[in-house]
């Protein structure tokens, strides 16, 4: 087996604030108490003059954060997502969303893989809530090298923006030298006429593994990586519906509300194609490792594959 | 204060009166009993505190304003457009399709800094407004106002907290004692007292003011540009509908407009009082 790097997407967003924090004087972290676990640390390390903690009060920060965007600041609010989206989704919404002011939500821990914290810290809802916000833009990277460019992408952005990461380190699959991001636009991985494959976040490794194992049996598929799950790139998903007429979603979220969701509502519009939604399906997780249960709620290429065959086969 | 300033300031405020009533009349709905108790107020900062011009209503050295109890919306407007900051005629399409000014601000409008109305959210954006000027020792300050029902909201106590604990000193945020809500008074819906102990705890320096008194409004305020390290709140006791005799104390006056004689009666009641202000 080779050699694989593995990282969470948590570590690549402190990272990568450390790193902005040189380039954007105005940059500025606000978290809740969490910044061991968030990794904003490493900016509040790096630049403890442009770090504010919050305390274990996220409808304020959300606040504080929206007050400071509207004076010219670019404020990054972060919390776990449960948190971010669920407990303050209506200060985003309000504060934040409807003024449209220049706030970057940095929302860790999101989806099931947060593991032995169970169900109250498992957010597998926040892109549903997240979508339902007008002018709201939604990044969901799959690895460190996407994450790390998406944080980019949100500061070099004018406007709310959700960014969502996990505390599973999950393979690093993208080359930090030709990886490029851009806003809104999917990124093809692989062609193949027989089914599409939409993933986002850790899925997408899984898809890419999945689609492998697929070929073996003679089964060739498209693999699209969704980062930007609002704006969603329309047009690559309406192209590989055309192309295989079988699409497959694959999220580590709520499979009402999020990406499988906002492929159906791209597909039915324009190119009514059968779509077949893997994600947490309309139930609660609950505690244990996170890879286990990621094997458990079918959040593995092994039940792409599974679900892929049978899919093909009914075609 | 001078006794002429303070003329002036009193025809301002039932000028704002006027225009708190016409807005929600035209718009049959909307919020005057909470607008009439803060126009004083407005009026005062709008006219002889805040470092604001409606020709410049993006500087960023101005004043900030955020209306935290944003349903009181036609007090703001009503103020802004006395001001100048958009023409009198918008008051007469308040929450009409299409209109400039909304059921509750909007950043949108010129002259408002700040989208507000979902109750305790107003004040966290102080907050952020207030911090961010420290930090890059900016000199305008920020001024936020609250309904004595909103410090229900739990979130008020954490902006509290944080406007403390970063000694927020350029932040004044007004509490507006009018001791009515929407369900009746407020120490029988939810009692929030004793306020000014509240304050005092989460570490504020508490000021209180009588919300109609020109003289007293100048003193607190004058008190609050004294205190260093700690934010303000001036808790201002007010009297709902203050300013149209029927409103005046009344609950029901908190989120209705008045009908057509209604109208007309709170309008012969501020055109007499101007009058003799102006006599």
């Amino acid at each position: 087996m080779e050699n694989v790097i593995k990282k969470a997407t948590r570590e690549s967003y402190g990272e990568a604030l450390a790193e902005l924090g040189e380039e954007f004087e105005n940059l500025y972290v606000f978290d809740a108490d969490l910044a061991a676990a968030t990794k904003t640390g490493t900016f509040k390390k790096k630049f403890p003059d442009r770090f504010f903690d919050c305390g274990i009060a996220e409808a304020d920060m959300m606040g504080v954060a929206a007050g400071m965007a509207a004076t010219g600041k670019i404020p990054f609010a972060s919390t776990f997502a449960m948190f971010a989206a669920g407990r303050a989704f209506e200060i985003v919404r309000n504060s934040i969303g409807y003024p449209h002011l220049n706030v970057k939500i940095g929302a860790t821990h999101a989806g099931i893989s947060v593991g032995e914290d169970g169900a109250t810290h498992q957010c597998n809802e926040d892109i549903a809530l997240m979508r339902t916000i007008p002018g709201m833009t939604i990044i969901n990277p799959a690895d460190d090298v996407e994450a790390k460019a998406a944080v980019r992408a949100a500061v070099e952005f004018n406007g709310p923006v959700y960014m969502r990461f996990g505390r599973l380190a999950t393979p690093v699959f993208n080359d930090a030298e030709t990886y490029k991001f851009e806003l809104g636009k999917g990124i093809k991985l692989r062609d193949g006429k027989d089914i599409a494959i939409i993933a986002t976040g850790l899925m997408v490794n899984e898809a890419i593994e999945a689609a492998k194992e697929l070929a073996k049996q003679g089964i060739e598929a498209t693999v699209i990586n969704i980062h930007t799950i609002k704006p969603i790139d329309k047009d690559i998903i309406i192209e590989a519906a055309k192309n295989t007429n079988l699409v497959l979603t694959a999220e580590e979220h709520s499979v009402i509300g999020g990406l499988g969701s906002a492929v159906c509502d791209v597909l039915a519009e324009n190119y009514p194609t059968k779509t077949i939604k893997i994600g947490v399906n309309d139930e609660f997780g609950h505690s244990g490792p996170a890879v286990d249960l990621l094997k458990e709620f079918g959040l593995s290429s092994d039940n792409i594959v599974k679900t892929a065959i049978e899919a093909v086969k009914a075609k | 204060m001078d006794s002429n300033m303070k003329k002036q300031l009193e025809i301002k405020a039932c000028k704002v009166r006027m225009g708190i009533i016409e807005g929600v009349y035209n718009a049959k709905s909307g919020h005057p009993g909470g607008s009439l108790s803060i126009a004083d107020l407005l009026t005062y900062l709008y006219f002889a505190k805040m470092n604001v011009n409606p020709d410049m209503p993006d500087d960023p050295k101005r004043d900030r304003f955020v209306l935290s109890k944003g349903h009181t919306a036609p007090g703001l407007y009503s103020v802004l457009a006395e001001k100048g900051f958009f023409d009198k005629s918008e008051l007469k399409s308040l929450r009409h399709i299409g209109a400039l000014l909304q059921g509750h601000p909007c950043i949108h409008i010129p002259g408002v800094d700040m989208s507000s109305g979902s109750l305790g959210q107003g004040i966290s954006v102080a907050n952020g407004m207030a911090l961010s000027g420290k930090i890059t020792n900016d000199s305008y300050k920020v001024y936020t106002v609250l309904g004595d029902g909103e410090i229900q909201e739990g979130q008020v106590w954490e902006a509290a907290m944080f406007a403390a604990h970063y000694k927020l000193d350029n932040l004044v945020a007004i509490v507006d004692n009018n001791g009515l809500q929407i369900d009746g008074k407020i120490d029988d819906v939810m009692s929030p007292y004793p306020i000014v102990d509240k304050f005092k705890a989460f570490g504020w320096h508490v000021i209180e003011m009588n919300a109609h008194d020109f003289d007293d409004i100048e003193r607190a305020f004058n008190e609050a540009e004294k205190i260093s390290g700690q934010p303000v709140p001036i808790i201002q006791k007010s009297v709902k509908g203050k300013g149209v005799s029927f409103m005046e104390n009344n609950a029901g006056w908190h989120g209705k407009a008045p009908n057509d004689d209604e109208y007309a009666k709170a309008m012969a009641e501020l055109n007499e009082q101007l009058k003799e202000l102006e006599g």
